[in-house]
């Protein structure tokens, strides 16, 4: 499988309420073994995936907010926040977890794999994708 | 062209699946390939052949399997996704300690890399769901 | 460069079909499908964001068998979507370069 194709996950969905979130995790983590190019945004109701904090013990649900944390470590390192759907629901950045990956074309420095982007840049990385997985 | 589809709900809440089921029939119809039909979340739901709809309803499980036997169609259910909704075939079943097998024919229990695969190898991913 | 929308959820009660609008670019196409052809008919709350988007240069299209289903008459649909059947659906597939499924 010589071929390399731009994948992009767009997560619209809350977590807990429906399976989707976790599921798109899974996708995500077990497509990192196919060495493609991956991308992910998390958009509407997608951007409640990241917030800091989550605590669904009491719902009875598996706390795979952490998960999240790991992306750096399977080489995904562009993660597109819609800016938008942040401020329809009162929300910032700084209410997200950071997650960051080492680069290791910069002596393995610490870099932020978030990136705040409008729907104008949202559109374009739609646009640029080989497939587009949806959650 | 070779397309995969992906199913993400089960038959019988939203259209969803009917839509797959035609879209695949329409594009078969239509002189393309269908590289792999992957069933995910409740879309497992489809390959069960213990369901048993009144009989003035369609029978999902039966399209499919009969259009699997027609045009040779791989069709795959994620495996972690079946397991959790009770949709097994004879291995899987005595390896969980269950009596019974229930996948219909022409379905077969794999991994989500089977979803992954199938969007590297197709010229297009369609997704049907919620 | 162009991307196949498709939409299938009500935009009475989803926002799919908005999101889907935001971020379609004039090249692109948006079919609409399941309950989300309810938004293809004039004269809606949703309508004028449709015609504006077709002005632009956006297509778009509906699914004619969804809409029979419905009871929505062709005749009630804005005039410049365009209805297709399965096949159709199949073709605007294979003419854009990816697929985008609001779901």
């Amino acid at each position: 499988m010589a071929e390399i194709k731009s994948f992009v996950y767009i997560n619209r969905k809350a977590p807990h309420g429906t399976i989707y979130a976790l599921e798109s995790l899974e996708v995500v983590l077990i497509g990192a073994a196919f060495d493609q190019q991956v991308k992910l945004i998390f958009m509407d109701d997608g951007v409640y995936q990241l917030t800091k904090n989550q605590d669904p013990e009491g719902i009875g649900m598996k706390n795979f907010s952490k998960t999240y944390a790991a992306l750096g470590d399977y080489d995904i390192t562009e993660i597109y926040i819609d800016q938008e759907s942040l401020e329809q629901r009162g929300l910032s950045i700084d209410d997200l977890q950071e997650l960051v990956y080492e680069d290791e074309d910069d002596d393995w420095k610490e870099k932020s794999s978030m990136r705040l982007v409008s729907r104008e840049q949202l559109a374009s990385v739609i646009d640029s994708a080989d497939v587009l997985l949806n959650f | 062209m070779k397309f995969t589809i992906q199913v993400n709900t089960g038959p019988f809440t939203h259209q969803a699946s009917d839509s797959a089921y035609r879209f695949t029939l329409a594009a078969l119809e239509s002189g393309h390939e269908i590289h792999r039909i992957f069933f995910y979340h409740d879309g497992v739901n489809n390959a069960t052949m213990m369901c048993a709809p009144p009989q003035d309803d369609r029978n999902l499980q039966v399209l499919w399997t009969e259009l699997a036997a027609q045009y040779e169609l791989d069709m795959v259910v994620c495996v972690a996704a079946a397991q959790r909704r009770g949709i097994m075939d004879k291995k899987e079943s005595e390896r969980n300690g269950k009596e019974f097998a229930n996948i219909a024919p022409g379905f077969q229990i794999s991994g989500l890399g089977q979803l992954v695969e199938a969007a590297v190898a197709s010229d297009r991913l369609m997704v049907f769901g919620d | 460069m162009a991307t196949l929308h498709t939409v299938n959820k009500s935009p009475f009660e989803r926002n799919s079909l908005d999101t889907c609008l935001s971020l379609c670019n004039n090249s692109g196409s948006i079919l609409l499908i399941e309950d989300a052809v309810v938004g293809a008919l004039r004269n809606t709350s949703v309508s004028e964001r449709l015609v504006k988007a077709i002005e632009s240069g956006v297509k778009i299209f509906a699914l004619g068998e969804d809409l029979k289903a419905r009871g929505l008459p062709e005749d009630r649909v804005i005039e410049k979507i365009t209805l297709v059947d399965y096949t159709g659906f199949v073709k605007l597939a294979t003419e854009n370069d990816r697929v985008q499924s609001w779901l």
